[in-house]
């Protein structure tokens, strides 16, 4: 079985610095994850978490600053609106929902993306991987 | 605030409020509300004998918390700059009854002015600073107190006022019969630290009881009694003013009372002292409630003429607790003072002296740095449907002839405009959608040889 592949979009005020902590700090986490930066979790569009999968991703992760630290005040407001409509879309298209997932990680949460990460690779793990879904 | 009517480059627009503000920093444009004040300002002296003969005496005045009296036509305080008086429009018996006019007919240099009407002035201003300050908890909402009920159960900005030496009892610490007081009751934390009201610690509570407790001590005999959950005294000297008040024989009771009642013409504080495990029930004369700090009614509307944003307790936002403390979400304009969150004076003019500063290295500097990644709109593909412009966290975007534009100075490149437009109208540069299709992908590949 091939290990899940994972693209997780990062906002640069938490959850980029957060992931960067996992590093100095040495935190051992999922290696198959693949981490894109974006200013804001609001940044993330539908179409391009669409377009993630199509092109062969098993997960993705939207990962913003805690609800009302959005650097750009109400920014995570919709990415939060916006995630719960597409998990209920891409259920309806027939892709599991866990595939999309978005979690709140401040810049001095290292150890809470290390753990976010390896959770959410289990999970994956546990499904199909996607190509033979949209096959 | 002598120097400062005085300063040259100072212009003090008193009565007055700010309505609306357009424009981007460097080139606000303001609209103040001057609102009449019946009193022509090139013309009043300030010499005050309209306010001596003013017939309409019993008004409670605002600046004695209500201990004292003032006229309709009135200073609010006695240093007020400018020092030109305003007529309380609801209070004076010309505007009530249509009779009266005595301030018009004594005034010497005829600057009364029934007629005035509100005036509008426009600005053009490089910076703002937001300094509007807070409002002090209202104690009659703990109703176990007796805020209001009780004569001689005080707020403590009552107390302030009587300890002026010219407020309403000349210094004077007095019951509202006249007496001298023989124990008093400081009660912190009224309306603070307490999930029915404020959650927020008022910060400025335990120092100010303490100064208060002091000022008792110095003016009379009274045994002085302070009710407190936690002493917090972080500050330069505030915790050795705190051992000289213990010194000073002031009795410190750790526990917020329960209630305060009458009993023989005197009140009762009913609390559990938590360090002794014991149920107190202590006589006083006067109660003094220690209220909190609030964001100011109409901090809101404040928030939304300047494009400032509030934390969940409802003071203005900084841009950045640490890297940011002065500055807003909105470029150019700087928030300083008790309005940003509750603190105490040394720590309000410290942070107005740092967003002073800020305001004018940007001005003297003459130009601003803006951000590259800024979004940009292709008219061509914006159907105008105006979802973007409700999504801007900073008001950047706006429909123009159907379509929508981008103003680059207000952009701070969140994008989630981009992230919500269905027509794919929207790009915010360095983060277009070829660039992080271009990365996802390549991260995808990365993974598949891993
Ligand atoms: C009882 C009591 C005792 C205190 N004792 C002490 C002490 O001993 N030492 C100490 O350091 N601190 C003390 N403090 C704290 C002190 O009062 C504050 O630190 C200080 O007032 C904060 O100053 P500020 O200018 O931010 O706000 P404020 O003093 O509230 O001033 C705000 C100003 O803005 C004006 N304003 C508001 N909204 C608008 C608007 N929309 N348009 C135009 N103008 C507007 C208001 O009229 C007001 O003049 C005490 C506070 C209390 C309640
Ligand atoms: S900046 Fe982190 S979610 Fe908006």
């Amino acid at each position: 079985m091939p290990e899940p592949k994972i693209v997780a979009y990062a906002c640069t005020y938490c959850s980029y610095p957060g992931a960067d902590l996992a590093g100095t700090l040495r935190i051992q986490y999922s290696p198959h994850v693949n981490i894109i930066r974006v200013l804001c979790s609001g940044r993330v569009s539908p179409e391009l978490i669409l377009r993630t999968f199509r092109e062969g991703a098993d997960g993705v992760l939207v990962l913003g600053c805690h609800y009302g630290d959005c650097h750009f005040v109400s920014g995570n407001h919709r990415t939060v609106k916006r995630v719960a409509v597409l998990r209920r879309i891409l259920e309806y298209a027939g892709i599991e929902p866990e595939r999309l997932r978005l979690e709140w990680v401040s810049a001095s949460e290292g150890e809470r993306f290390a753990r976010i990460v390896d959770e959410f690779t289990e999970t994956i793990r546990g499904l199909t991987p996607i190509e033979q879904v949209l096959a | 605030m002598v120097s400062v009517g005085q300063h040259e480059n100072i212009e003090i627009l008193s009565h007055s409020e700010v309505e609306e503000v357009a424009g981007f920093v460097g080139n606000f444009k303001i609209k103040v509300r001057r609102k009449a004040r019946y009193v022509t300002e090139d013309l009043c002296t300030g010499c005050g004998l309209c306010q001596e003969k003013c017939p309409a005496k019993k008004i409670l005045s605002e600046f004695d918390a209500g201990l004292g009296t003032r006229t309709a036509i009135y200073l609010p305080f006695a240093q007020a700059i400018p020092r030109i008086p305003v007529i309380d429009r609801d209070n004076c018996r010309y505007f009530e009854e249509g009779k009266c006019g005595i301030c018009a007919k004594l005034c010497p240099r005829g600057a009364v002015d029934f007629e005035q009407e509100d005036e509008f002035v426009e600005l053009e201003v490089g910076t703002i600073l937001v300094t509007t300050g807070f409002d002090l908890f209202d104690c009659s909402r703990v109703s176990q107190y007796g805020y209001g009920t009780y004569d001689n159960v005080l707020s403590s900005l009552q107390l302030e006022r009587l300890l002026d030496a010219s407020g309403p009892t000349r210094g004077k610490i007095v019951t509202r019969d006249g007496r001298e007081p023989e124990s008093i009751a400081i009660v912190h934390c009224v309306g603070s630290r307490d999930k029915n009201y404020n959650r927020h610690c008022s910060r400025v509570c335990c120092m100010y009881s303490l100064k208060l407790a002091h000022l008792i001590k110095d003016a009379t005999n009274a045994e002085v009694y302070e009710f407190y959950i936690d002493m917090r005294t972080g500050g330069k000297g505030y915790e050795e003013f705190y051992e000289r008040l213990q010194e000073e024989g002031v009795i410190f009771v750790r526990g917020r009372p329960a209630e305060v009642v009458p009993h023989d013409g005197r009140l009762v504080v009913k609390a559990e002292d938590a360090n002794l495990g014991r149920l107190l029930q202590v006589p006083v004369d006067m109660v003094i409630l220690s209220a909190g700090l609030e964001p100011r009614r109409g901090a809101q509307d404040v928030a939304h003429v300047f494009g400032l944003s509030r934390s969940a307790d409802g003071f203005f936002l900084e841009r950045h607790p640490k890297l940011g403390p002065v500055e807003t979400a909105s470029n150019g304009v700087f928030i300083a003072g008790a309005c940003q969150s509750p603190k105490d004076i040394p720590d309000t003019v410290a942070q107005a002296g740092a967003a002073a500063a800020a305001a004018m290295v940007m001005m003297d500097r003459g130009r601003v740095t803006l951000e590259p990644s800024v979004a940009q709109a292709n008219v061509r593909l914006c159907s105008g449907c105006g979802e973007c412009v409700v999504a801007c966290p900073y008001s950047a975007l706006q429909l123009v002839e159907g379509h929508v534009e981008v103003d680059e100075t207000l952009c701070k490149g969140c994008g989630v405009c981009v992230g919500h437009c269905r027509s794919k109208a929207i790009t915010l540069l360095h983060f277009t959608d070829e660039q992080l299709l271009a990365e996802m992908q390549g991260a995808l590949r990365v993974l598949e040889v891993a």
